[in-house]
């Protein structure tokens, strides 16, 4: 896989770099080579330091201590700008372009063609924009603003924002979170092209299976420390697992085969909406963690919302518990015992500048007011303590801010306040985006115990790994469409792929 | 494609809304259509148009200036201490007072952009302090123009022979085109949205942010200082305990001329169209002798209206 290095010195070489902030040292020596025309894959848990060696690189932050040297030559960053000037492009997690600007105003932010140094001459933006997609084999209306556009194909405007600057080293922070299978392999196909003997990408993604495919080596931190380069070829997953975490995780492993209980205590049929859903119809089982899998926009996410009342119904019925129920908003939902944790935690899920304690009680505050009118923080600590220790939330005291804790511990959080609130029907969406791999084993140990405890859960999720290892049954969607409903023993990640593509099948399932 | 129709839609609903409400106030009240009338609303929306020009850029920015209006009073009343004070010519009072109005603007964007002060306490702590210099300065009396009876003509003379057409809105016509064209056309323009669009973005993409913050306040203050100099040549005095209550009336032609005040959206057409929406309202209304306090609530009630009927189409998009 890894063309002919051309010389010896390497592409990108960083040493001894460390930098420290109030209270952490996020990054203690380390180091990091990255050779002519390979992608190298860095890993590591949340908190590694893999976001603050890049900051370092985009010139965001400067190093406490540390030699760069590009193709053998020591530099420094002195800024943003400066770090493109030398050919190191960054696309970073968070999208960093401005949804209000058309996309090839974007893509030449702070270069923009001038005529007669006064005016900005669109007309060349526009056509520098159009020559740059058509090298690189997009089609992308450059004319078209940013917040127009699907989450992937802002990707790639940020992609060939980074490849205009001719840049040497490409670094992605999980360039793939948001992106379905089709589109993964259109960005593969772009890593692809940009590789030469010239260049190199520095590629961080939690996603082993991806690793495999596209790194030529991975170098593992852990508590902002060098671990271990290794060679992918030679390495397995549980390897480069057990050094990221520090111990050894157990691979792939799929539910076993429970007695699926009788008792139905949701059921759908026939749920339609206005924009997206078809006649979706599905039952729920007491105890049961079902799957949904499904492409981007396969109307996952949209029927959760629909069934908790967030959006309009056009048609359908809901049966909670053999009750047929009208739910006009979430907090009917939740009346019925039925919790949606948004697959947008920070926006949705938890107030960040609260503390812990507050956030689990939200939704049930009026329990914990006294007659006069007044919050008992008493029982409110000792409620969230209850849940802080049951479901092992790492969190040095119940008054932290929730803001501090990490992307783990704040799910627990979520699902700490829908239990207080006694849902009994969960529904997750995505409920281990942007957790770290120990912490994801840590969350699915929570489900299986809340399926275990007869809770009923419905978990949406574009990891299909995580949806076999997880779900009693998989249901899949496509376009709006249920279609199919899988039993796990039957479910393979190829024939859940083919009912995900399957497009325009008829009817429901159930 | 279909977006810029939407914005073009928007900006045209504007223009009919304040079609209707000239169709209306001409229909009821036979005094409101005549020259005088019309000429008087254009000179009047000319002070607040001025302020809602140059603060569109900041509000673009997702920031706010509350100094705008004790600012412009206070560079009026440098137009008064440089013209009837200090005797200078009159062009070189003038420019100093608008560059007057660019030097609060500096030390408004020095605080929001260096010292990272939120925008909205910066300008409060702005107006404060501009009310009070020209209270100060002026030692609380009005300062009259006697001795130049040229700079009165500035606002309410007429260049263009033949009609009685104000150079004061001769003036605001040509600041506004120049604003469009620097708000569509040049890097400042273009950063402006790019900051309010995103501001850390814009940051990471080698774009010194805080020097067009600073640049951005500093041009939305030389629009202070023109109004100013405007106002008082429109009195033939600079007031100095008028202008507090001005920034709020810019701020309303601002938003309903379609500009968002989480910042990244916003045009100068939309701003002129809702500089000239608060100038019909008041006016049409006062001819139709509603009286004053009415007038408040009836404004009021247009920017509700202008903003919610903004979400609603934007939730339909």
């Amino acid at each position: 896989m890894t063309p002919e290095t051309t010389t010896t010195t390497a592409l990108l070489d960083l040493s001894g770099v460390s930098k420290g902030f109030p209270g952490v040292q996020a990054l203690d020596d380390v180091r990091l080579e990255l050779r002519h025309g390979e992608v190298l894959a860095l890993v590591g848990e949340n908190g590694a330091g893999k976001s603050t060696l890049m900051k370092l690189l985009a010139g965001i932050y400067t190093p406490d201590a540390g030699t760069f040297r590009l193709n053998g030559e020591e530099f420094s960053i002195e800024g943003p700008r400066h770090a493109q000037e030398l050919g190191i492009a960054i696309i970073h997690q968070e999208f960093n372009l401005m949804p209000d600007l058309t996309v090839a105003q974007n893509i030449f932010i702070g270069r923009e063609p001038r005529s007669g140094g006064v005016f900005l001459d669109d007309r060349a933006l526009n056509r520098s924009a159009q020559e740059l997609f058509d090298r690189l084999g997009l089609t992308i209306d450059p004319t078209e603003r940013v917040e127009h556009l699907t989450v992937a194909r802002q990707q790639m405007v940020e992609i060939a924002k980074a490849l205009s600057f001719n840049a040497k080293v490409l670094i992605m922070d999980e360039p793939t979170a948001a992106l379905n299978d089709a589109e993964v392999e259109v960005l593969f196909e772009l890593i692809q092209r940009f590789r030469t003997p010239d260049t190199g990408v520095i590629y961080i993604s939690h996603r082993m299976d991806e690793l495999a495919r596209i790194s030529d080596r991975i170098t593992v931190l852990r508590d902002g420390r060098y671990i271990d380069t290794l060679e992918t070829a030679t390495s397995t997953v549980g390897e480069v697992i057990s050094l990221m975490v520090g111990r050894t995780i157990t691979g792939e492993q799929r539910p076993g085969q429970v007695q699926r209980s009788p008792d139905v205590v949701l059921s759908v049929a026939g749920l339609s909406t206005k924009k997206l859903l078809k006649n979706v119809g599905f039952e729920l089982h007491r105890g049961e963690i079902l799957g949904f899998a499904g492409l981007m926009g396969a109307g996952r996410t949209e029927l959760a919302r629909a069934i908790v009342g967030a959006d309009p119904i056009e048609s359908g019925r809901i049966t909670v518990d053999g009750r047929e129920v009208q739910i006009g908003n979430p907090a009917d939902a939740a009346r019925l015992g039925i919790g949606y944790l948004s697959e947008d935690r920070k926006r949705l899920g938890v107030v960040l500048e609260q503390d812990v304690a507050t956030n689990i009680v939200l939704s049930t505050l009026p329990a914990f007011t006294s007659k006069a009118g007044f919050m008992r923080d008493g029982a409110i600590i000792r409620t969230a303590r209850e849940f802080i220790g049951r479901l092992r939330i790492k969190t040095p005291s119940a008054n932290q801010l929730v803001k501090n804790l990490s992307g783990g511990n704040q799910q627990k959080v979520v699902i700490a306040k829908w239990l207080a609130k006694d849902c009994d029907i969960l529904i997750f969406d995505e409920p281990t985006r942007g957790i770290d791999v120990g912490a994801k084993d840590e969350i699915y140990a929570l489900l299986e115990e809340l399926a275990r405890q007869g809770k009923s859960i419905i978990m949406i999720s574009s990891e299909l790994p995580e949806v076999l290892r997880m779900s009693h049954r998989i249901a899949v969607m496509c376009e709006g469409r249920l279609n199919a409903v899988l039993d796990n023993a039957e479910a393979t990640q190829e024939i859940v792929m083919d009912y995900a593509t399957r497009f325009s099948a008829e009817g429901t399932v159930s | 494609m279909r977006a810029r129709l939407r914005g073009q839609i928007q900006q045209l609903l504007a223009f009919a809304s304040l079609i209707a409400i000239v169709v209306f106030f001409s229909i009821a009240n036979d005094r409101f259509l005549t020259w005088a009338n019309v000429t008087g609303i254009l000179l009047a929306a000319t002070v607040v148009g001025l302020l809602a020009l140059g603060t569109t850029f900041v509000i673009i920015t997702g920031g706010i200036d509350l100094s705008i209006g004790t600012g412009m009073t206070l560079s009026a009343v440098m137009t008064g201490v440089f013209l009837t004070y200090l005797g200078m010519p009159l062009w070189l009072g003038v420019i100093l007072a608008i560059l007057f109005g660019g030097l609060l603007g500096l030390i408004n964007g020095v605080n929001v952009a260096v010292l990272k002060i939120p925008p909205f306490i910066a300008t409060l702590a702005m107006m404060l302090v501009a009310a009070g210099l020209s209270l100060v300065i002026s030692g609380t009396a009005p300062i009259y123009f006697k001795e130049t009876p040229d700079f009165v003509r500035l606002a309410t003379g007429s260049l263009i022979p033949g009609i009685r057409f104000p150079n004061g809105v001769l003036i605001f016509i040509i600041v506004a085109i120049v604003a469009g064209v620097i708000l569509k056309k040049t890097l400042l323009g273009r950063y402006t949205f790019s900051i309010g669009s995103n501001e850390e973005a814009t940051e990471l993409s080698g774009v010194n942010v805080t020097k067009w913050k600073i640049a951005i306040y500093t041009f939305a203050g030389l629009f202070t200082g023109l109004a100013g100099v405007l106002l008082a040549s429109r009195l033939s005095s600079a007031q100095p305990a008028l202008g507090m209550g001005y920034e709020l009336e810019a701020i309303a032609a601002v938003v309903i001329g379609g500009t968002s005040l989480q910042g990244g959206k916003g045009s100068i057409v939309g701003t002129v169209i809702g500089a000239l929406i608060m100038a019909v309202l008041t006016n049409g209304l006062r001819i139709m002798s509603i009286p004053q306090e009415w007038q408040s609530v009836a404004v009021g009630a247009v920017i509700l209206i202008a903003v919610y009927l903004d979400i609603l189409r934007r939730k339909n998009a």
